[in-house]
């Protein structure tokens, strides 16, 4: 929950709806640019979404001329451009400050082409003539479960720890699900004031299967009625307190004890509220909410699984304001669902659940943008992520009212697949370690960042030396990316699964915030500059070895370090170079300079003169000293320019009628599939599919400890694999049951790959 | 009976999430049919009434009677539930003068005072309606009477049973229900009396099926609702409950079971709720200070649960087209006490409505999924939740109906209430 927005209501008290003084920029960011509002207006909170986009500088990089005079030293030159991108922007209040929040977007809204606002949910006729007399909108009202169900496929699609399951006794109590590749057909519960049950069976095709109007309306009545308590969250909150079984009959206060024929234990619930039918006392308020919950929680979780049963559908989400994040009747529902189905169906929960409505409604407006075409990244940066809701941490749930919860994705420019070649895309989970599950793990990892940010901050100022404010915007940064690893040291969930990775994406997406777009392109400029010098040189003394020495230093320039490694197939790696070649290989490379230069281009020259094609594939964007696609592009050019063998490379892949090289998708976020401009989604799945599959690539290697080990070291791929990497950290190479600077030489062949080669794969 | 999700979510008995603790999924129950070739006998087949050979005991044996096996008088079945007690009682009519000049001063005493008053104690009754005439049960004829009593007055039922030294006639008693479980040893301690025990689904199954083949003058039996859909063309039609399977019976007690049931002894139980009539009769108690189930049912017969409910209407100006939700659903129960001044404007009647209207709606909306997801078409519904409650009984027929589009027909039972007593009664007859 961001806190930047809280109400400062020491200025008025009486009137503190009207009184609010927002942050400007830090709310409703890039209002300048912002058009196709929506708004969804629940019973209590205000979901508000717009476009927007964002300039911001992108570091790029240019060939010189070599054929010109005046040569330089230099390989490339870098520049710093700037770049429109798309941008979402959600911001979630409450109702009270709607007026407020109006006048401020009227006041700041400079694009004057938008003329209507979609409007969804409960409270948006309410509030109809109030947004177009503030705003001059034409309110235009979306129907308000399409909304939801498109909002859904959204954050499904795009957010990768979107749905979770929740267990209470748990730590964490998030435990995040990787979304499957196909996300339909699913259940969607709604439990607003009465309940809706929704299949979805595909992005324009829903159907309301059923529902119940014993829901969250019910909840709140019956529960104001027995108690005298007026607010839901207090009514949650006296349930949390209270003992159900005071107030329940139980199965044991019919039988003493279990029903056994049956199964049925003495602690079961035989009848709801039937100890007060008989029992001529005072019931407290506490028992009361709490045996309602159980009533409430536990209908409506049988009915959604006589559905799913019905339907045959084993994925059902619950969303709606009765669930919302809180965690007591996240429990229930839970519980619920575990018990009426024998924990074979679980209850998942959305961390953006709350968007939903706003999310759909805003793309109804912006059909004809076309948004569903791209893929859309949550910007860590700008979005205030999960909060904790624990009563132990927020003892009353009133201390959200004044803040303000901000969801913010950015288009990204390539639509994100799975690799082809991953075994089963559905379990695949790039990440060796989930720092949200491991409490060690995750404060060594938070420290690190925290320890390296001094460094981070000095590379940023150094890497735009002609610009003066450079300084107070890297200052700012390091405010920015400090109080996130703060954040998530105390909820690691706010953003999904926490790893090595996010935590660098969200340093990135800090970076980027704040105009540095790439700290390090000096000094990898400097690097490969220096490194391309001796590349020939490199490549004569391999020449000179015998084939197999030449194997070895291959490797060995690689990886630094005297066999045996911690992780060694070396052996069965060269006896499978003694056989036939391997026909296409893809090849994941990692830094710049000498790594790629004089370690990845020589081992890419070897495998292109056994007559394999090689396929290299590096990050679209930059990430810390990571050869980035740009760079690749002009390095692999020069090297083809002044190596034969290397010119192969080149033809040959020109000849799949793509650029020259082909980036592809490993990782979901991080490697982006960049040969064409924009593909569409079929385009992009044609493309990636010809070039794994055409090219026959039966070789996949992965360099570098970011790709090898922090991520992908478990993955399985359906062809043969080569993961090489160094562990430059000793607390991950203790980790490992290894030491610092110890290297993992890691080469699979799939399970039950019977090829001619297995007998020589097998250590005799 | 019912058994809905385990709510209690404390530290300690959370961790036990453990399969024992959750009844038979239909899932699981499936394929598991409820199979007892020895006990066939117990069950009586198709309508027959007439005498049956029993297997012989180690009963008393009175010495003038001609079939050896028959229990000794006095013949009793119980069912303890939850709420209330029900008890079935035989009367022979047959008595003849040597055999009443034989009967004990204990035995005669019990059937007179059983006879004679239609009301014991203060809570006590006999549904003197309901009673049965000239039915022939192991070879005697006699009247079956059908009495109830609140389960929290046990004690004083058993203060009575010692008084009358009724263990003097009898060794054991069939009852069935959670009672018989719970109270055993009250009854032996209190009353000197063994509880033969019971389970009640299958007391409940055998009970039905015999009331519903004795019962050939007066009343049908069974009914149902004609035009349910029409409130003012709604009437109560006989049904002949032939070829009865498959159906699904809805037992609504203080919660309720529901079973789909293929034959006698093939049945399973498919789910059940806790919302029963326990949760109408408690939360009417909290929310009206009324304490009786009839006073509940009283106060929502002249209540509008319209101005407690949210309807479908409130929420969209009419019916919600785009799902086929007509204006007039139940969009949120008691959706309209979120509001300060509406808590205000309603009626306790008004509340008693609501809650009636709610329980009914859901465990008609739960049994519609059984029946769908068992594919049944044929629903019974039982259970002293129904008593005197035409109400619940017109709601669920509707349910039933519009929901389903005609193809789920509701039937209902006069004897709602005592089925599970009845099959008590049986047992004692056929293993005794």
């Amino acid at each position: 929950m961001a806190e930047c927005g809280r109400v400062d209501c020491r200025t008025s008290s009486h009137t503190m709806d009207k009184s609010i003084t927002l942050p400007p920029d830090e709310i409703f960011r890039n209002l300048e640019n912002a058009k196709r509002f929506a708004i969804d207006i629940g019973g209590s909170l205000t979901k508000l979404a717009y476009y927007s986009t964002v300039q911001h500088k992108v570091a790029k990089v240019r060939s010189f001329d070599h054929t010109t005079k005046a040569p330089s030293d230099k390989l490339y030159e870098i520049s710093v451009q700037e770049e429109v991108t798309a941008r979402l922007h959600f911001i979630k209040f409450e109702n009270a400050y709607i007026e407020t929040c109006l006048d401020f977007i009227r006041d700041h809204l400079v694009n004057t082409e938008t003329k209507v606002i979609k409007a969804t949910g409960g409270g948006a006729h309410k509030f109809k003539e109030l947004i177009e007399r503030k705003l001059g909108l034409k309110v235009d009202r979306e129907d308000e479960m399409t909304c939801l169900i498109k909002g859904c496929n959204f954050v499904l699609r795009n957010i990768p720890h979107e749905a979770f399951v929740y267990a209470k006794h748990a730590d964490p109590e998030f435990r995040f699900q990787t979304t499957h590749p196909d996300i339909f057909p699913y259940l969607l519960v709604n439990i607003g004031s009465g309940v809706s049950i929704v299949k979805v069976e595909s992005e324009d095709k829903f159907e309301r299967i059923g529902g119940s109007s014993i829901g969250g309306g019910t909840f709140w009545g019956l529960g104001a009625l027995l108690t005298k308590t007026k607010r839901f969250d207090e009514l949650l909150q006296l349930a949390s307190k209270g003992q159900h079984t005071n107030v329940d009959m139980l199965v044991k206060d019919i039988y003493g004890g279990s029903y056994r024929s049956l199964g049925l234990t003495g602690d079961l619930i035989a009848s709801s509220f039937g100890k007060s039918a008989t029992a001529d006392k005072e019931f407290s308020k506490e028992d009361m909410a709490k045996s309602l919950l159980h009533m409430i929680s536990n209908d409506i979780g049988q009915l959604a699984c006589l559905y799913a049963k019905l339907h045959n559908l084993s994925r059902v989400y619950f969303g709606g304001f009765f669930i919302r994040g809180h965690p007591v009747t996240m429990h229930t529902i839970t519980y619920s669902i575990n018990f009426f189905t024998k924990g074979e169906v679980q209850a998942l929960f959305l961390r953006h659940e709350g968007y939903l409505g706003a999310i759909g409604a805003f793309l109804k407006g912006a059909e004809e943008d076309n948004p569903n075409q791209y893929s859309w990244g949550e910007n860590y940066a700008g979005s205030s992520g999960l909060m904790s809701v624990s009563p132990e941490m927020n003892p009353m749930q009133r201390a959200r009212s004044g803040t303000f919860d901000m969801l913010e994705m950015d288009r990204l420019d390539r639509q994100l697949v799975n690799l082809p070649l991953l075994q089963d895309p559905s379990s695949y989970i790039p990440d060796t370690m989930d720092l949200t599950e491991d409490a060690l793990a995750r404060e060594y990892w938070l420290y690190c960042f925290e320890d390296a940010l001094d460094g981070v901050v000095k590379r940023a100022v150094a890497s735009q030396p002609d610009m003066p404010e450079a300084a107070e915007r890297a200052e700012k940064f390091r405010q920015k990316y400090r109080h996130k690893l703060q954040t998530l040291r105390h909820q690691p969930f706010a953003y999904g699964s926490l790893t090595v990775r996010s935590l660098l994406d969200t340093r990135e997406h800090c970076l980027n915030e704040f105009n540095f777009p790439d700290p390090y392109s000096k000094i990898k400029q400097n690097e490969n500059d220096i490194a391309l010098r001796y590349y020939g040189k490199a490549v004569k003394s391999l020449e000179e070895l015998s084939w197999e020495e030449r194997q070895f230093a291959l490797v060995r320039v690689e990886l630094k370090a005297e066999r045996p490694w911690l992780i060694d197939s070396y052996d069965q790696w060269l006896e499978r170079l003694k056989g036939p070649p391997h026909k296409c290989a893809l090849f994941f490379v990692d830094n710049s300079g000498v790594d790629i230069i004089l370690g990845v281009m020589p081992f890419v020259r070897e495998l292109l003169s056994r007559g394999t094609e090689v396929v290299l594939a590096s990050n679209s964007g930059p990430a810390l000293n990571d050869v980035t696609n740009g760079e690749l592009q002009i390095l692999t050019e020069r090297i083809a320019a002044m190596d034969p063998v290397v010119q192969l490379l080149r033809t040959e892949i020109q000849n799949v009628d793509v650029m020259c090289l082909v980036v592809v998708i490993l990782v979901q976020r991080k490697y982006e599939y960049n040969c064409l401009p924009l593909p569409s989604p079929s385009r992009l799945d044609k493309v990636l599919a010809t070039v794994v599959r055409e090219r026959q690539t039966d070789l996949v290697i992965i360099e570098g400890m970011g790709r090898a080990i922090h991520t992908n070291y478990y993955a399985m791929l359906s062809c043969e694999s080569l993961k090489m990497a160094v562990i430059k950290n000793s607390w991950l190479a203790d980790r490992l049951g290894g030491k610092l600077f110890s290297v993992v030489f890691k080469y699979e062949v799939p399970a039950g790959e019977t090829s001619q080669f297995s007998a020589a794969l097998t250590p005799s | 009976m019912a058994f809905n999700g385990h709510g209690n979510d404390d530290d300690t008995t959370d961790n036990d999430e453990t399969p024992t603790k959750q009844p038979r999924s239909s899932k699981e129950m499936s394929g598991y049919f409820r199979v007892e070739p020895n006990k066939e006998a117990a069950a009586p087949a198709g309508r027959a009434t007439s005498d049956r050979q029993m297997p012989s005991s180690t009963a008393r044996r009175r010495s003038d009677s001609v079939r050896k096996t028959r229990p000794p008088f006095p013949w009793f079945g119980m069912d303890i539930g939850g709420t209330l007690v029900k008890l079935v009682y035989f009367e022979p009519r047959d008595i003849t003068a040597e055999e009443e000049q034989e009967e004990v001063e204990n035995l005669k005493s019990i059937r007179h005072y059983l006879t004679s008053n239609t009301a014991y104690g203060t809570t006590g009754i006999r549904d003197v309606h309901l009673e049965l005439h000239d039915l022939t049960l192991c070879g005697r004829t006699g009247n079956l009477h059908f009495i109830r009593f609140p389960t929290h007055d046990l004690p004083i039922f058993l203060q009575m049973a010692r008084n009358k030294h009724f263990s003097s006639l009898h060794t054991t008693l069939c009852a069935t229900g959670g009672g018989a479980y719970k109270f055993e040893s009250d009854f032996r301690k209190m009353a000197d009396l063994q509880l033969h025990k019971l389970d009640e689904l299958d007391c409940l199954i055998r009970g039905m099926l015999y009331i519903d083949s004795v019962v050939s003058s007066g009343p049908s039996e069974c009914y149902y609702f004609e035009n349910p859909t029409d409130p003012d063309h709604c009437i109560q039609r006989p049904y002949t409950l032939e070829n009865p399977y498959p159906l699904l019976l809805v037992n609504i007690g203080s919660g309720v079971s529901i079973l789909a049931v293929y034959s006698e002894n093939n049945y399973k139980r498919v789910t059940g709720t806790s919302l029963g009539g326990g949760t109408f009769l408690g939360l009417c108690c909290l929310l009206t200070g009324c304490s009786t189930f009839e006073e509940a049912l009283e106060m929502a017969s002249q209540g509008e649960s319209t101005r407690v409910d949210k309807l479908v209407r409130d929420i969209y100006g009419g019916d919600y087209e785009r799902f086929g939700l007509p204006g007039w659903a139940v969009a949120s129960s008691f959706g309209n006490m979120m509001s300060k001044e509406k808590r205000e404007s309603v009626s306790k009647e008004d509340l008693a409505r609501a809650t009636l209207v709610t329980i009914t709606n859901n465990i008609g909306s739960i049994t519609r999924m059984c029946a769908l997801n068992e594919n049944i078409e044929k629903v019974v519904f039982v259970g002293n939740f129904l008593r005197v409650n035409t109400l619940s009984m017109k709601l669920l027929a509707y349910a039933m109906d519009y929901w389903s589009k005609g193809q789920l027909k509701a039937l209902f039972l006069r004897h709602e209430g005592y089925f599970g007593a009845v099959g008590a009664l049986l047992d004692l007859l056929h293993t005794s």
